[in-house]
């Protein structure tokens, strides 16, 4: 993979607000034609970062480049370059879905007919034809970050930026945002992601750090990061005491509630875990009255991580 | 810098006058105020004003003549308050973020929302017009007299949208843009625009003869029916020309600016 050339990349990246740190020294390095997550709770300095590498802001210390540009001193360059999508969908709500997507081509210069050619390709890509016509402010929340990516897209940028693209989103919404997440990939575009949800990250990108409170505490690849959380585990709960004995004989040393008669074995929730799970009850004879999978969430890795719970955490503002 | 400049500029008017062609009722609504100004000083003022005015005929038909100046920079000043509440709108949506990525020329945006003001605040005067003269405003202008007043009204209205999209960006919401052209609104009135400076007391006589408006109402005044202009031309240009320049560097200034 070191073979790959880097599309973004970040070292010592600082911003501050007045006294407030917001982001103190982040190293990040995104290759070509991968997706990178940057996860995170409200507040941890996602949103900052994309503003700084989409040269909305200047960073007040630190190397970024984006494209092979430095956003402060060529940012027309670096523009060029990228697609953004924000958390807030930067879509016209006066104009129709087309007009916003030709107003885009117009931006960039691409003449009347590959304007209107380019329009229509994205219309269909997103599955926005039959609201072609219709006012953006007319649209669902799925329909307007559809809307959102596809002028992201207009300009074909290398790079694209996606700003929790899915915060707020239904879960068929959701789904179907993640298809065309991949289908961008396919075609040899970067994608910078943030998001707050861990199974995003861990549906879509080839790598993902963790941000918190501006600094980065852990950077891997899904699985890497989901070994070093311990929270994934199926909880069995037993009928009574002498079940819950011979289910820990069976077991070993697993974490035991003898309150609510509940075992937590250790697992990643996969079928082949279970089933062996299951095997080894059967095999000891052990009736279970209740079995619950337990997945790790971002809150199991924020309490891996630093020790703390997110929701305990100061959102900061 | 970019080199698309121009070419941008044209896309973000087509943006505007799309917007506006969306929503007509803001162009209705921008010039129905001054429209409904012109009714109530021309049929329930305009009887008194006229007769206090004086003149060969005195009267309302007079007092009608003596209105319409002053009641079309209220259309401008009304105007530019919609500008100032557009910008701001624009603002608080994430699509003025989306081109602040795009590698286009940087002060398109504005232009856009001027050149749009512009087109439709000529809209709103050529409606304010059509009301006075149907009312029995009777200019006595030449054309080229006519193409000079929409000259003056033109340089008044680029001047005064360039700086209430100033105010618009300078504003946190929506509210304070509406808000802050209010003076505008009401400039007019502390100028010669609906009673004559001299029947006002010193302070304020010495304020309304001095204030930007007033030389502008008194060239359009000699325009269209043939009082002495004397130096309020030269005067009501100056004033277009520093409003302008002032408007476009502080309203350039704060949209560059990052937070």
């Amino acid at each position: 993979m070191h073979t790959t050339p880097s599309a973004i990349t970040t070292t010592g990246l600082r911003k501050s607000y007045g006294d407030k740190v917001v982001l103190d020294g982040i190293d990040l390095d995104v290759r070509q034609g991968t997706i990178f997550a940057l996860l995170g709770p409200n507040g941890a300095g996602k949103t900052t970062t994309v503003q700084i590498l989409s040269t909305l802001i200047k960073a007040d210390g630190g190397k970024v480049s984006v494209g092979g540009h430095d956003p402060e001193r060529a940012p027309d360059s670096v523009r060029a370059a990228i697609g953004v999508t924000g958390q807030f969908s930067a879509v016209d709500n006066l104009l129709t879905a087309e007009e916003n997507l030709v107003l885009m081509a117009d931006l960039h210069h691409l003449g009347k007919v590959e304007g209107r050619r380019r329009a229509a390709a994205l219309l269909e890509r997103f599955d926005l034809v039959e609201s072609a016509k219709n006012l953006a402010s007319t649209f669902s929340g799925g329909m307007r970050r559809r809307l959102d990516l596809a002028m992201g897209m207009v300009g074909a940028p290398r790079i694209v930026f996606l700003d929790e693209p899915t915060t707020g989103l239904d879960p068929r919404s959701r789904r179907d945002m993640w298809r065309m997440i991949r289908e961008l990939v396919a075609g040899g575009v970067t994608i910078f992601l943030t998001t707050q949800y861990l199974d995003e990250a861990d549906e879509l990108a080839d790598r993902i750090a963790v941000l918190d409170h501006g600094k980065l505490v852990a950077e891997g690849t899904a699985e890497e990061l989901k070994r070093l959380v311990p929270g994934g585990h199926v909880s069995l709960r037993f009928a009574d005491p002498a079940a819950l004995d011979s289910a820990v004989r069976a077991f070993g040393d697993v974490p035991r509630d003898d309150d609510a008669l509940v075992l937590r074995v250790p697992s990643d929730g996969g079928v082949a875990s279970l089933r062996g799970l299951l095997a080894r009850l059967d095999a000891n004879a052990i009736e279970v009255s209740e079995l619950t999978v337990h997945t790790p969430d971002l809150d199991d890795v924020f309490l891996a991580l630093t020790g703390k719970p997110q929701h305990e955490r100061q959102p900061a503002p | 810098m970019s080199t698309h400049a121009v070419a941008d500029s044209a896309t973000m008017l087509r943006r505007q006058l799309r917007h506006m062609k969306r929503y007509p009722s803001l162009t209705f609504m921008l010039a129905g105020m001054p429209v409904v100004f012109l009714l109530l000083f021309a049929f329930v003022l305009g009887g008194a004003l006229g007769a206090g005015i004086g003149g060969p005929t005195g009267g309302r038909a007079e007092y009608i003549d003596y209105l319409v100046p002053g009641v079309l920079l209220m259309t401008v000043a009304s105007a530019a308050q919609g500008t100032a509440i557009s910008v701001a709108m624009d603002m608080t949506e994430g699509i003025v973020n989306r081109f602040r990525t795009m590698a286009i020329s940087r002060a398109s945006v504005l232009t856009g929302h001027v050149l749009g003001s512009l087109v439709q605040t000529m809209i709103s005067m050529a409606i304010v017009l059509a009301v006075a003269l149907l009312i029995g405003f009777r200019p006595d202008a030449t054309p080229v007299e006519w193409l000079a007043v929409i000259g003056v009204l033109a340089l008044l209205t680029f001047a005064l949208v360039w700086l209430s999209v100033a105010l618009g960006l300078v504003s946190e919401s929506v509210e304070t843009a509406s808000n802050l052209p209010m003076p505008l609104v009401l400039l007019p009135f502390l100028g010669s625009g609906f009673v004559p400076t001299d029947s006002m007391p010193a302070g304020l006589r010495w304020f309304a003869e001095y204030q930007p408006f007033t030389p502008v109402i008194e060239t359009l005044r000699g325009l269209l029916l043939g009082t002495p202009i004397g130096g309020s031309g030269y005067l009501a240009v100056g004033w277009c020309v520093v409003i302008a320049l002032g408007g476009y560097l502080w309203a350039k200034k704060l949209y560059a600016r990052t937070r």
